[in-house]
């Protein structure tokens, strides 16, 4: 288990805030799901969000723990703090999840997401394309004559800001994995 | 002790070891090896059903009468479908079951084999949990931990699909033991939001207890528990339609149902109290109407062993995630060790106020004339069964809101309506359920002719088991609840709410070989129900009632708790342009 770093001892059950604000303000929230890991477990957690009209911004997926049959759903979701508990709740109730966690109130916690450009372009422009990547400190994992595929890992924001960048010079693809994240420290 | 054995021997020793005693179900092709192991024992009573969503309805019944989890085993594709609405009505109603439905072999599963549907896939959404078995060695784990499931925490309905090939080979049997299940919801409440209830109970000046379905679930302790509780501190109390019965309605601080179509002076006691305290009840939106109107002076407090109930739709002040039972025992010792207070003086004043209230007698009718009201009808019905050891179960619409406003339960477990789902022939197979049960005791179905026909085959199944179950047929010709609203919504017009075509339900009695009895003068009515309660069978009730009465209290669409429609007053565009969108 602690190779997940998940703290021990908070269930699902705690990870409930029954007295939460209720104000109007849509809040954007990661949360870290565990699950075990048995057919099915990802369609009732999509499920869920699509049944019961919740929104998912990003959404990954893979086990952790090969012996536990765990695997971790990281998902980004948004709305407003009555929506985000009754959605930690919601995810509380379905039998095989084992955990909840609200990565954004439980403390800090550092979110990084992979993605992969292809940028087309010649002249200026692709060379403007390899300045700003290096400066991103994205990666040239690809390239012809004409394109070049950038792997670039950062906080989704970053992200973002690469792929404003690159869209006038030429972005054609985009592949972005979605988030990952950790709570920070013990 | 393990021991090998087929799946399907699997299956029944497993019901055996869960203590199972009654199964509702239909064989198919995908379930024969399962009826093969069934003809061969004498544990198990099977029950035939003519429609699947009438095993379930059954099987429905027969838990929420017993508190035990029902049982059905059903076929694969068609079978398994026609489960679904049974399904989604349990879950909504947290009904605990567990549904056996066979499957094409693990081999030709995604291949449109023949009558294979994806179950799984389908029940997904309407089951607290489901299984589909590929490998025969965890089958009887897997249906040990669905019994775990269905009935742990909040209660609800579960299903296990099976492949025919996981069937008809051999493995391991698991024997049941002490649940090593991880799934153990939390049953204790916390003792500091305990205390802080009980604290707000010493300084209540308005209280209201509003208990719901969940004090059902809990088990019969948790009823002796909330008696002992409403007696002690003399606070009112109201429920919900699925609560009924946890507090005698013969007791003297019943309030009557509460909601949409509740009591006056239910509604308004919620309306003006300053301590709602809610035991097991969804603030569902029957209840809540509304919801920026509803009860807005109160402190709420809130006892639900499902975290996700709480706040879900109301601001909850004093949350207390919990058992009914564990919690209401946890809080009476607490208030009793310090000194057992209440604001008594402030409480006189609030029961003076709920008496003026009750005064209005809401559900006062004339019977005049020769046409019989249905209050009427069920008012008779209840002078003659209150007595009885009686179950009563409804189908859904103006009969159903008049049987929970006119009848009184003294007890738990002994009404099946569908609350949640408000599932059109649920009652009839629920009545088949429950009297399996309770072999020797009143079971009366109080039915719309509509509602009535959706099951109706079921006929042969209260036939051929014997269960006299009682279907009292409230007939006014219409879709009375459907017409209701078409009257107060739709300008009186009555798009397809009529019933036509009817049968004659003394007739199709007798074709079955039951007893059929019609009634349509108010002077007969009493004999008539008489001849029905001696008549050792089944027997078909059709009871002739005034074609257009409405059922009051209502609350209207977009209106507040203390804007209720009373009888006797006029309708015309009581609900408005924002309110007509709502169900
Ligand atoms: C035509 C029609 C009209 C209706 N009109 C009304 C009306 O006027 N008034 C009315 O009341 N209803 C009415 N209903 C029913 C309504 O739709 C709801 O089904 C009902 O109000 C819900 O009851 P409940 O809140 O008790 O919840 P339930 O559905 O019984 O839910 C029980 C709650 O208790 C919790 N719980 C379960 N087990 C436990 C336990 N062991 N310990 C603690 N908590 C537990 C659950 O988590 C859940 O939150 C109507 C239905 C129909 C079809
Ligand atoms: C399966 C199903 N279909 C439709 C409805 C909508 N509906 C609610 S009440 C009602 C009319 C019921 O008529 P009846 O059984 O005669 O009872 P009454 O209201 O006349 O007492 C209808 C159609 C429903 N609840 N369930």
């Amino acid at each position: 288990m602690s190779a997940l770093k998940i703290k021990k001892g908070s269930t699902s059950h705690s990870a409930y805030n029954l007295r939460p604000n209720f104000s109007d303000v849509i809040e954007r929230h990661t949360l870290a799901v565990l699950v075990e890991n048995e057919p099915g477990v990802l369609a009732r957690v999509i499920g869920l969000f699509s049944g019961r009209g919740y929104n998912i911004d990003s959404l990954t997926v893979a086990e952790v723990d090969h012996t536990g049959h765990l695997s971790r759903i990281t998902i980004v979701t948004s709305g407003t703090p009555q929506v985000i508990e009754q959605i930690k709740a919601q995810l509380g109730r379905i039998v095989p999840v084992y955990e909840v966690h609200d990565l954004t109130v439980e403390g800090p916690s550092v979110e990084r997401e992979l993605a992969m450009f292809k940028v087309t372009g010649t002249g200026d422009k692709r060379v403007e394309a390899l300045r700003l990547a290096d400066i991103f400190r994205a990666n040239v994992v690809d390239s012809t004559l004409e394109t070049f595929v950038f792997e670039i890992t950062g906080a989704p924001d970053k992200i973002d800001a690469f792929a404003d960048l690159m869209r006038p010079l030429g972005l054609t693809d985009v592949a972005r994995t979605g988030v990952a994240a950790l709570p920070r420290g013990n | 002790m393990t021991r090998k054995m087929t799946g399907a021997k699997m299956i029944v020793q497993a019901l055996i070891d869960q203590g199972v005693d009654t199964i509702f179900g239909y064989p198919g092709g995908a379930v024969l090896p399962i009826y093969d192991e069934v003809f061969q024992q004498n544990s198990i009573k099977h029950v035939l059903v003519r429609h699947e969503q009438g095993a379930v309805h059954a099987a429905e019944g027969y838990a929420r009468s017993t508190g035990k989890p029902g049982v059905v085993l059903v076929t694969s594709g068609p079978g398994a479908t026609n489960a679904v609405t049974g399904l989604t009505d349990a879950l909504l109603d947290s009904i605990p079951l567990v549904v056996l439905t066979g499957q094409v072999p693990t081999f030709m599963i995604g291949s449109d084999a023949f009558q294979e549907a994806d179950t799984v896939g389908i029940t997904r959404p309407c089951t607290k949990h489901n299984w589909l078995v590929k490998d025969t060695d965890n089958l009887a784990g897997v249906l040990h931990e669905a019994f775990h499931v269905a009935t742990s925490g909040r209660p609800g309905p579960v299903l296990v699909d099976i492949p025919k090939d996981v069937q008809f080979a051999t493995g391991t049997y698991e024997p049941k033991k002490p649940s090593t299940s991880r799934y153990q919801p939390p049953v204790k409440g916390d003792m500091e939001e305990i205390t802080e209830l009980v604290a707000a109970i010493e300084n209540a000046k308005r209280p209201v207890f509003y208990t719901g379905g969940g004090v059902i679930n809990s088990g019969p302790g948790a009823s002796q528990l909330l008696r002992e509780l409403v007696e002690a501190t003399n606070f009112p109390i109201t429920s919900t339609l699925m609560g009924l019965g946890a507090y005698p309605a013969s007791g003297g601080n019943w309030l009557g149902m509460l909601g949409m179509h509740g009591l006056y002076e239910a509604n308004m006691a919620m309306h003006d109290c300053d301590l709602m305290i809610n035991v097991g009840a969804r603030f569902d939106d029957r209840i809540t109407g509304v919801v920026d109107m509803f009860s807005p002076k109160s402190t709420k407090a809130h006892i639900d062993i499902d975290p996700s109930s709480i706040n879900k739709i109301i601001r909850i002040d004093i949350p207390i995630v919990g058992d009914v039972g564990h919690v209401l025992e946890d809080l009476l010792k607490v208030w009793k060790s310090r000194g057992r207070k209440t604001n008594a003086e402030a409480l006189d004043k609030w029961w003076k106020k709920i008496n003026e209230w009750r005064s209005v007698d809401c559900l006062k009718f004339e019977q005049k004339g020769k046409v019989i009201k249905p209050q009427y009808a069920l008012s008779r019905l209840e002078a003659l069964t209150k007595d009885h050891d009686r179950y009563i179960c409804t189908e859904v619409g103006q009969h159903q809101m008049w049987a929970a406003q006119y009848l009184g339960f003294e007890d738990p477990n002994r009404w099946m309506t569908s609350g949640g789902l408000g599932t059109m022939g649920y009652g009839f197979p629920a009545s088949i359920g429950v009297q399996m049960a309770h072999r020797d005791a009143l079971v009366i179905n109080v039915a719309g002719e509509a509602s009535w026909l959706m099951n109706m085959q079921e006929m042969g199944t209260a036939m051929q088991y014997g269960l006299p179950v009682k279907q009292f047929i409230l007939n006014n010709e219409r879709l009375g609840m459907v017409r209701q609203w078409q009257e107060l919504l739709h300008g009186e017009r009555y798009s397809q709410s009529w019933s036509e075509s009817l049968p004659d339900f003394v007739k199709l009695a007798e074709a079955f070989g039951a007893k059929g009895i019609i009634c349509s003068d108010p002077d007969d009515l009493d004999e008539a129900i008489k001849e029905m309660l001696a008549y050792d069978g089944p027997v078909i009730f059709d009871c002739l009632v005034e074609k257009h009465e409405n059922c009051f209290p209502m609350i209207p669409s977009g209106k507040a708790h203390n804007d209720m429609l009373l009888a006797g007053v006029g309708t015309q565009g009581v609900i408005d342009a924002k309110g007509s969108v709502l169900v």
